[in-house]
């Protein structure tokens, strides 16, 4: 670890209603929260409370634990064509706000409905990769797929978490996801609306892997997670197999 | 179905063996339905009662959808096994509307709605066994459901009924005396703000007796408020071990 990294001294479960209290030597960080005057926030959903020392200040960061997704401009998420239309596809991205996703952008190219039919490119339940291009709360969220990596998606599993606990199967630098990689050497997509694509080469691996990703999803509130996932993925392995159990 | 009002308090001590300002026994579990975003069931006394929580999602009937804010839609059902004696009917009743309504308004100012325009949240309330403050024990199941659904809220709410019964002022009241005491007074409150949320009363209080029944009421919600909290931490206590 980096000398200057914080460290977490504390961590507790914040619920609704819970009074956090700064001072000059205390900065807090968190979406979820309420401020009711100067020094004194509310914490507004099921969160973790990690108090960190960094060198003299000390911070108190607040991350929910629960809730639906968002949409956010320059999200990568994962959705599945709920509906077509002459123009455009309703793709479900898991949140309040269904998203649209324009022939045109699919195609890179104008389209035109009198002489293509929209219905040949992607089918209600096709699964996409696709990035949030726009977003404002008053419209429906428009995706794009004009980018590397995105489009359908043409094989591999598909399985769905919690949309706040992605930022803990990714980890802090994504050392949770490169570790994720490293011990299961399958391909992973990691969408913000909290699902993810796996490419794995074989289906022991595979399987392996779906039960890390639900181990972290259920265990996402607790301290020295990476490390635990990593025995947890050895033992699995050792389990089926596919390694041989070295003292 | 006019009885003979019976004794209420003898010796000091309701008919379930309480002093007056107890809460009957309380049971609380978070997170107890798989399909819905947050669910809770509470059980104080014999009332028991199961809330669950969907939403923030897409309104249907779009019409209803409100551009600066989420719309919150609850409902209040008794199952028709609830009560005691002739099985309730399942249809939605004047009683079971009006408190649909109550329990939305004692909830509506806890609830960031504004974070979710053109949304609805969605909040049922379903009582399974009915003894006296279904109403309270409703609202305090459905704000952890809430909670458990990580909708984002200023403070849990927490409810209790206070009443006069042969005189005395008693805190949470059970059907019977519910039924022949001379007062009803459901209070719901969000007891980190001291905000109280709903006020009701069905009976005559002097002035007196009001004040003396709302201290106790809120310190009861008080007293349930930590039990909402300790449940809802509970529930990540235990799936980290």
């Amino acid at each position: 670890m980096l000398s200057n990294a914080s460290t977490v001294i504390k961590r507790t479960i914040a619920v609704p209603g819970d009074v956090i209290v700064v001072d000059k030597d205390t900065v807090v960080e968190g979406s979820n929260l309420y401020k009711i005057d100067e020094n004194r926030y509310i914490v507004t959903s099921i969160s973790i409370q990690d108090l960190e020392q960094e060198g003299d200040k000390k911070k108190i960061r607040v991350i929910g634990l629960k809730g639906r997704y968002i949409p956010k401009e320059g999200d990568t998420v994962i959705g599945i064509v709920s509906d077509v239309s002459v123009t455009y596809w309703i793709i479900d991205i898991r949140s309040p706000y269904p998203a649209i996703l324009n022939a045109s952008d699919y195609l890179g190219r104008p389209f035109n409905p009198a002489t293509e039919n929209i219905r040949k490119f992607l089918e209600i339940g096709d699964v996409i990769i696709a990035k949030v291009a726009q977003f404002d709360r008053t419209r429906p969220p428009l995706l794009s797929v004009q980018d590397k990596g995105y489009g359908k998606v043409t094989e591999g599993l598909l399985i769905e978490i919690e949309p706040s606990k992605v930022g803990r199967v990714i980890g802090k630098k994504r050392s949770m996801l490169n570790m994720l990689i490293e011990e299961t050497k399958c391909n992973f997509v990691v969408g913000a609306n909290g699902r993810i694509l796996l490419k794995c080469p074989n289906s022991e691996l595979e399987y392996i892997a779906i039960l890390a990703i639900k181990k972290i999803e259920e265990e996402a509130h607790t301290l020295g997670l990476t490390e635990r996932i990593r025995e947890f993925i050895l033992s699995e392995k050792v389990k089926r197999g596919l390694i041989r159990y070295e003292a | 179905m006019k009885r003979e009002k019976p004794q209420l308090i003898i010796n000091g001590r309701r008919l379930d063996g309480r002093a007056p300002q107890d809460l009957r026994p309380i049971k609380i579990e978070v997170g107890v339905l798989k399909n819905a975003d947050g669910s809770a069931i509470v059980e104080i006394g014999n009332t028991k009662v199961l809330a669950a929580v969907y939403g923030p999602r897409e309104v249907v009937p779009k019409h209803q959808e409100q551009i600066d804010r989420a719309i919150i839609r609850c409902r209040y059902r008794m199952l028709s096994f609830s009560t005691p004696g002739e099985r309730k009917s399942p249809a939605p009743s004047r009683r079971e509307i009006e408190l649909s309504k109550v329990i939305r308004e004692a909830l509506e100012p806890a609830i960031l709605s504004y974070q979710f325009p053109r949304t609805a949240i969605d909040i049922y309330v379903e009582v399974i066994n009915a003894d006296g403050g279904t109403r309270t024990a409703g609202i305090t199941a459905a704000s952890l459901a809430l909670a458990d659904a990580g909708i984002p809220m200023l403070d849990l709410v927490a409810a209790v009924a206070v009443g006069k019964v042969n005189g005395v002022i008693v805190l949470d009241l059970n059907e019977v005396e519910d039924m022949y005491g001379e007062a009803d007074m459901p209070v719901a409150a969000m007891p980190s703000l001291k905000r109280i949320t709903m006020l009701q009363l069905n009976g005559v209080l002097t002035p007196d007796e009001f004040r003396q029944a709302l201290a106790l009421a809120l310190d009861g919600i008080n007293r349930i408020y930590q039990l909402q909290k300790d449940a809802l931490r509970r529930k990540y206590v235990e799936a980290s071990e």
